[in-house]
């Protein structure tokens, strides 16, 4: 709770950390309490404010799967090119915990971010972090908790990020859909459809025509 | 192969298009045997719901043989199926409690966020509607493919012929759906505006529900005949105040329950309707709402109102008052047709539902523009129109 909270000002004076951004995103059970706001228990993503330097994008989905099949289908790093579209490959690179993410960007590039484990509690959270000098600052957590009643797992998921080339880079991702906010929504989706069903559902006639090979082609 | 396609408003062809194959395990293709024409499918023809694309197969009334499955298909080659209208993946939230309308997984996530925008919440995918829905290929054409094709379709038994069993893809659960959402109790006058397919098969849905009176509203003498026929009295509200008929033919109680088989093309002299009418032309997106409104105000304080017509946008001057002070129950939705096929088939095989009566044409695949055209136009004489794709065409 201090943590949190000490992490908030530092936020509100500008100095912003990538660890605090994501603490402070995932906060749930720790009231806001921020100038004006009045305090409640919705989760820090959905405040009306900004995290400084870093864009944060948060979404969780309901999925009807048992929490520890989950848990290790996204643990298993390269499992997560089937569902997140704008990811080409997770490779390991040998450190322990540390793995290369290659992923789509705008005007046909890939960049490239190496990332650790930052923290890990077996079938409950998975934290990472970008390591120094990659392409992007970033890190994320996935979260898993039982749902009420039968409904399943909830799945959480939070990346901050500094925004690779500022503003215009933000605005030309905008443009091509490849936004990570849409893009989060979307692969959560994908994930909830793949674990549910066992594919990822769509309306074309042809193996050609799904937005899945239109993207290979792209 | 040959395919009905949605080219803009009141322009429909039969073009050539690629033949469908298995995309996914669950899929299974279906080679078309009868296909129908659904009211909602008017509402595409009119240009009134959004996400249309030119080039689109329409079509979610159909059935025919499976000649292709998937590896995770759990049908058989050469089996006979009737496909629900809604596509369900069996294993979601919604599905598993059987709101099947409501599938969470069915509608391609790239498609969800129109109507999550619109509705807060994203719908479930549909054959043969909009790209709000999914933009699946539909059943007007020789050939569909079948996402989870292990829950949604129903095998039908050969001694039952096409005309017996094709509308349990929609119709026939969504006029029973639409009794089941009245609540009927014995005793109670049910009031059912639109003699269309949906709203007669609500009315026989009604009666077989133990309703004591089914009182049906429409301006087609031949569909208020049909009405008639299934045992409802009727209103044609050209020639009727419908509300005053009503009180009066209730003894001043009102309807205890209503159904709105109309939905969002509503016909009628109301002057807010006008202005509906209006503003759908200049694309404004309202729902001609004036069913629904006289429905609201129609039903005793205390009833019920069901809504299976189809509305996709909003509507002003809406009663909201009557709903509140009069402590209405509204009930809507897309039909959860997967809930209701077991049981509807079995009553269909036992002859207590004989929907036969109903089909006033056949014509081949090639001439389904005609059959639109004249479904939309002439709706006294014709009903429902099936459409076959291997028919001869007349020459």
């Amino acid at each position: 709770m201090t943590s949190h909270r000490r992490t908030h000002g530092a936020l509100a004076a500008g100095i912003a950390l990538a660890a605090g951004a994501i603490a402070l995103a995932a906060k749930q059970q720790n009231r806001r309490r921020h100038h004006d706001h009045p305090a409640d228990d919705a989760p820090g993503f959905t405040a009306r404010r900004d995290f400084g330097r870093y864009e944060v994008v948060g979404r969780s989905v309901t999925i009807a799967r048992p929490r520890a099949e989950l848990f290790a289908f996204w643990r298993n790093f390269g499992n997560l090119a089937q569902f997140m579209e704008n990811l080409n490959e997770v490779s390991p690179t040998g450190a322990e915990g540390h793995s290369v993410w290659t992923i789509r960007a705008p005007g046909g590039q890939t960049v490239q971010v190496e990332t650790r484990i930052a923290r890990e509690v077996d079938g409950e959270l998975i934290a990472w972090r970008s390591v120094e000098g990659s392409d992007i600052d970033t890190e994320g957590r996935v979260t898993f908790e039982d749902a009420p009643g039968q409904r399943g797992t909830r799945v959480g998921l939070i990346i901050a990020y500094v925004p690779p080339m500022g503003e215009a880079g933000r605005a030309a991702a905008k443009l091509l859909r490849r936004e990570p906010e849409v893009q989060a929504r979307h692969d959560l989706k994908r994930f909830k459809m793949l674990m549910e069903t066992g594919e990822i559902a769509t309306s074309a006639r042809r193996k050609d025509a799904t937005r899945a090979a239109k993207m290979e082609n792209a | 192969m040959r395919a009905l396609t949605w080219h803009g408003t009141k322009d429909v062809r039969v073009e050539t298009v690629d033949d469908p194959e298995i995309v996914n395990p669950r899929d299974a293709i279906i080679k078309v045997s009868s296909t129908a024409i659904c009211g909602s499918d008017l509402h595409l023809y009119d240009g009134v719901i959004p996400g249309m694309m030119a080039g689109d197969i329409l079509g979610h009334e159909f059935m025919g043989e499976v000649v292709e499955t998937g590896p995770a298909s759990t049908l058989q080659i050469g089996q006979r199926v009737v496909v629900p209208f809604t596509i369900s993946c069996g294993g979601c939230f919604h599905c598993r409690i059987e709101q099947y309308s409501a599938c969470e997984n069915s509608n391609p996530v790239e498609k969800q966020d129109a109507s999550a925008m619109l509705y807060g919440h994203p719908m479930a995918g549909l054959f043969g509607y909009s790209h709000m829905t999914g933009g699946y290929s539909g059943g007007q054409a020789e050939y569909v493919r079948v996402p989870f094709s292990d829950v949604g379709p129903i095998v039908v038994p050969d001694h039952l012929e096409d005309e017996k069993v094709l509308f349990l893809s929609d119709i026939l659960p969504t006029g029973w759906m639409a009794a089941e959402n009245a609540e009927i109790q014995p005793d109670d006058t049910v009031a059912v505006w639109g003699c269309g397919p949906v709203g007669l098969f609500a009315v026989q849905s009604a009666l077989a529900m133990g309703a004591a009176r089914v009182i049906a509203i429409d301006h087609y003498p031949h569909r208020l005949e049909l009405a008639h026929k299934l045992g409802a009295e009727t209103i044609n509200f050209r020639e009727t105040h419908v509300r005053e008929a009503l009180m009066e033919m209730t003894g001043g109680i009102g309807v205890d329950a209503a159904i709105d088989a109309v939905g969002m093309e509503a016909h009628g002299f109301a002057i807010d309707n006008m202005l509906d009418v209006v503003k759908q032309k200049v694309g404004i997106g309202a729902d001609r709402a004036s069913v629904f409104k006289q429905a609201l105000l129609a039903v005793r304080p205390g009833g019920r109102l069901s809504v299976p017509g189809v509305y996709g946008g909003m509507t002003d001057k809406f009663p909201l008052g009557a709903l509140m002070e009069k402590g209405i129950t509204v009930r809507a939705g897309q039909t959860h047709v997967q809930r209701y096929t077991d049981r509807l088939l079995a009553m269909i095989e036992e002859g207590v539902i004989d929907t036969t009566f109903l089909i006033s044409h056949t014509l081949p695949l090639e001439e389904a523009p005609r059959g639109y055209r004249c479904f939309h136009d002439e709706q006294n004489t014709w009903t429902k129109v099936v459409l076959k794709p291997g028919m001869e065409t007349r020459q």
